[in-house]
């Protein structure tokens, strides 16, 4: 489902590189969290994986795709199979809750047919159906967060992908926004988590790859957040 | 991305920036109506060469008793001087080239000259012993005047050949200059309003980041994200070029064809059948630069 191998990335300008020598294999239906301190190379991992950027050396393979020889005219048709979430929700502030969603799926070309079919239906997996006519900024931040996960999910991705989910969100929030990833990942989709809250990660009890300097130092099934951060 | 929602994509940008899409529409639209103005001026001159070329003729001049003495050593020609001109324009060597020719005589000329110059202050004072005895003389080919030019130019009593296109040149002359600023006026301000459409959409992409980046992830194709600003900028155009192409036939029918026509009446003068040959370059040139300005401009907020 996914395969890295062997990744070096490095950024101009600074002499360490951002991942090294990193190599990670995920199989379908995983939910994995990607944990260590900032700086560590989770996001920069996370890009790769959504062909944001390209590695200077090693491959990654997501969804059958090369994405390091992925011409760019094929990229958006790659990522139409994909699921991504991040910490600032990133809604369209002038559209309504159903409006937010419908948007990924118009300009990808899907027909009012199926758009105004499955909308409903993901608002209210997310637990937002009676609040599909309402805006953004009329949202709690954990409600923001369902809206976002609705739109990632809407297009039933194989792969979702979540930056820091809950990196905005009291605990008690992040819970209803964790226990609605374990939803979606029982479902048959595949989860990769970068975050750095212990709380989640030891509750959840699932695979846990810990980063630090650019390097994977741990990766456990069923794990903790561990002793290093 | 299907039409109805590109559409109303296209309208939301154009609302969100309503001022620079109106400086967008007036800078297309005057910048046009000057390559419209300039192109009609081509046409205009085409049509006069056509016309008067046509009717452009060689003039022998014969010496006069008031010549300048360099030309005219002998001041006024003799009768023999004629003969010898006819014999020479009815010879095998020159008559194949030669249409027709007539004399004109003194008083001839000088009833030509009161006519021209009727009510001039000029008339009065011209006697006909002061102008030239003249043979007016049509070519098959207006082009080979020089021929006339070399057999008679050192002939004695022969004052002048002169070619009347020679006059005629003088005029498209200024014409062709008066077209040729205003196509370089309208270069510039079309270079200034592709400079536009391009900050335009520019700002346009920019207050739409946010829209931009979100289409990015779900997987919008770079076509379908590019096409509405695009669009955007070809309507804005479009709605200049066809203003532009409005102004140009009013300009044909009311002031052209309406008044230069009707104080000029001896003169062919373009009409709204040119007209409508502009018209469409005027709009194709508008919507090729506005696409390919915001084209270019956009193609920053695609790299992914």
């Amino acid at each position: 489902m996914i395969s890295i191998q062997n990744v070096t990335k490095k950024y101009k300008g600074t002499p360490r590189p951002a991942l090294d020598q990193v190599s990670l294999e995920i199989e379908k239906g995983d939910f994995v969290f990607l944990v260590g301190a900032s700086g560590s190379g989770k996001s920069s991992l996370m890009r790769l994986m959504l062909r944001e950027d390209v590695p200077n050396s090693g491959s990654v393979h997501v969804l059958g795709e090369n994405l390091v020889g992925l011409p760019a005219r094929k990229v958006p048709f790659f990522r139409r199979r994909l699921g991504v979430v991040f910490q600032d929700f990133r809604l369209l502030p002038n559209k309504t809750v159903s409006q937010n969603v419908a948007f990924s799926l118009q300009v990808i070309g899907k027909s009012e047919g199926f758009i105004q079919e499955a909308v409903p239906d993901v608002l209210r997996m997310v637990g937002l159906g009676e609040k599909a006519d309402r805006f953004p900024n009329e949202l709690s931040g954990g409600e923001q967060q369902r809206v976002a996960l609705a739109r990632a999910i809407v297009n039933k991705p194989a792969i979702l992908l979540a930056d820091e989910p809950t990196g905005n969100l009291d605990p008690n929030t992040s819970e209803g926004i964790m226990s609605l990833l374990n939803s979606i990942n029982l479902s048959g989709t595949t989860v990769v988590m970068a975050t750095h809250e212990r709380g989640i990660v030891d509750q959840m009890k699932k695979r846990v790859v810990e980063l630090s300097h650019g390097q994977i130092v741990r990766d456990q099934v069923a794990g903790g957040y561990g002793v290093r951060d | 991305m299907k039409l109805g929602f590109m559409l109303s994509e296209v309208a939301e940008g154009l609302r969100r920036n309503l001022a620079m899409v109106v400086s967008i529409i007036l800078v297309t639209f005057i910048s046009l109506t000057f390559v419209g103005t300039a192109s009609l001026l081509q046409l205009q001159i085409g049509q006069m060469k056509n016309y008067w070329y046509d009717r452009a003729q060689v003039a022998i001049y014969l010496c006069t008793d008031i010549s300048p003495e360099a030309t005219c050593p002998r001041g006024q020609a003799a009768d023999d001087v004629k003969l010898q001109v006819q014999e020479r324009l009815d010879s095998p060597t020159l008559s194949p080239f030669i249409e027709k020719y007539y004399f004109e005589d003194k008083e001839q000329a000088f009833a030509n000259f009161q006519e021209q110059f009727a009510g001039n202050a000029v008339a009065q004072y011209v006697k006909p012993e002061q102008l030239n005895e003249t043979f007016w003389v049509n070519l098959y080919d207006p082009n080979q005047s020089p021929i006339l030019t070399e057999s008679f130019a050192g002939l004695a009593g022969v004052e002048e050949v002169r070619d009347q296109r020679s006059y005629l040149d003088q005029i498209f002359l200024i014409l062709n200059i008066a077209s040729l600023a205003a196509v370089s006026i309208a270069a510039l301000m079309l270079i200034s309003s592709a400079l536009l459409i391009s900050t335009t959409i520019r700002l346009s992409a920019f207050s739409r980041r946010r829209e931009l980046g979100i289409m990015r992830l779900v997987g919008a194709s770079n076509f379908s994200i590019q096409l509405p600003f695009i669009l955007e900028g070809v309507v804005a155009a479009l709605i200049g070029s066809v203003l532009a192409g409005i102004t140009v036939l009013v300009l044909i029918q009311f002031f052209v064809q309406g008044f230069l026509a009707q104080s000029l009446p001896f003169t062919s003068f373009v009409g709204l059948s040119d007209g409508m040959l502009v018209v469409p370059l005027l709009i194709a040139v508008g919507v090729v630069l506005a696409a390919a300005a915001s084209g270019l401009a956009i193609r920053r907020y695609l790299k992914i």
